[in-house]
């Protein structure tokens, strides 16, 4: 559930309120490279992902680790033609530009998960902003609090996760 | 890894066993390469040291996303789904620390469909420094035959 947001809000952050933004679909198809690579950084010795028997017995294939589906969407270091870097999570920071509020932190990270992610699959995600605070002073500075949300779902349109943030944008006081 | 957790195995209160991993300047790294996170605070020193006012390189949040499923893994085995996370950074890891994870179980919950819903918290810590405190529910099965992995549409409701 979201919070109530501030009624003093620029017209045009205000009609952001609810509305998909920044659907973008993966730049590669999802591939266990990644996913090996991962099982290793963790030590991770789950069979569910090195054993081809126990995945077709469980999951009926090769799927990848539920925590890394904000891997997939993360843009290459560098890309033929791009003059600027690329930015994830695009919505926060034009929340940042609009508002007025140079500074900002994460507090919340919250993963739901659904369908699980395969290799070969396509992904599409969407960002929403579900609100923003009236101005409050906290010991960074002066901002606002928003909640906001990035939704995946694949080639199927089946849902396979949503990732919700809290940003506290703020100017040092 | 444990051999596949059971509802049966699980009641309120109980704590999980607790992983210790030590933090190497590799283990940042590597995290952060695997979670395609190429921002210069999780691999250049003197970025870290000298922009950022940080004592080195710190683990980024994606990479401990997964530390943290694969330690509910270790206890559910390979049977155990993730259902939902929570995580609030609090501070930074750093190569040099000792990564420890400790987990208590807050609640259980039937879903009637051969599976349950186990609520876990989790602290990781590292020395005197809490680090990152976590929620996390996780699907398990209630009787041997079940798969929480099964469950699709509105039978899975984390």
């Amino acid at each position: 559930m979201a919070a109530k947001s501030a009624d003093d809000l620029p017209e045009e952050v205000q009609s952001w309120i609810g509305q998909d933004r920044y659907t973008e679909k993966t730049g590669f198809p999802i591939e266990m490279g990644y996913v090996l690579t991962t099982l290793s950084a963790t030590q991770n010795g789950n069979p569910l992902y090195w054993d081809e028997k126990v995945a077709n017995e469980l999951t009926e294939g090769p799927i990848t680790l539920p925590s890394m589906v904000s891997v997939w969407f993360r843009p290459h270091d560098w890309s033929p033609g791009r003059t600027e870097p690329a930015v994830a999570l695009q919505l926060h920071f034009d929340l940042k530009d609009r508002l007025g509020l140079p500074e900002a932190v994460m507090s919340d990270n919250t993963i739901v998960f659904g369908e699980p992610i395969r290799p070969g699959d396509a992904l599409t995600t969407t960002q929403i902003l579900y609100s923003v605070s009236p101005l409050k002073t906290t010991k960074l500075g002066t901002g606002r609090f928003w909640e906001f949300g990035v939704r995946t779902v694949n080639q199927k349109g089946e849902f396979c996760a949503e990732e919700r943030y809290t940003g506290f944008g703020y100017n040092r006081d | 890894m444990s051999a596949d957790l059971l509802m049966s195995d699980v009641s309120e209160g109980m704590d999980l066993p607790v992983l210790e991993k030590d933090v190497k300047p590799v283990t940042v790294v590597l995290g952060a390469m695997a979670s395609r996170d190429w921002r210069p605070q999780h691999h250049d020193y003197k970025f870290a040291t000298g922009n950022n006012g940080l004592d080195d390189i710190i683990m980024n949040t994606p990479n401990l996303a997964a530390w943290f499923e694969r330690y509910l893994t270790d206890w559910t085995g390979p049977k155990g789904r993730l259902g939902r996370i929570k995580f609030r950074m609090r501070d930074s890891v750093y190569p040099g620390d000792t990564m420890q994870f400790a987990g208590k179980v807050t609640g259980v919950e039937s879903t009637g469909k051969g599976v349950g819903w186990v609520d876990v918290a989790i602290e990781l810590t590292a020395g005197d420094k809490r680090c990152v405190g976590c929620e996390a529910r996780i699907a398990v099965p209630e009787i041997a035959e079940a798969n929480p992995w099964k469950l699709k549409g509105d039978d899975w409701k984390p």
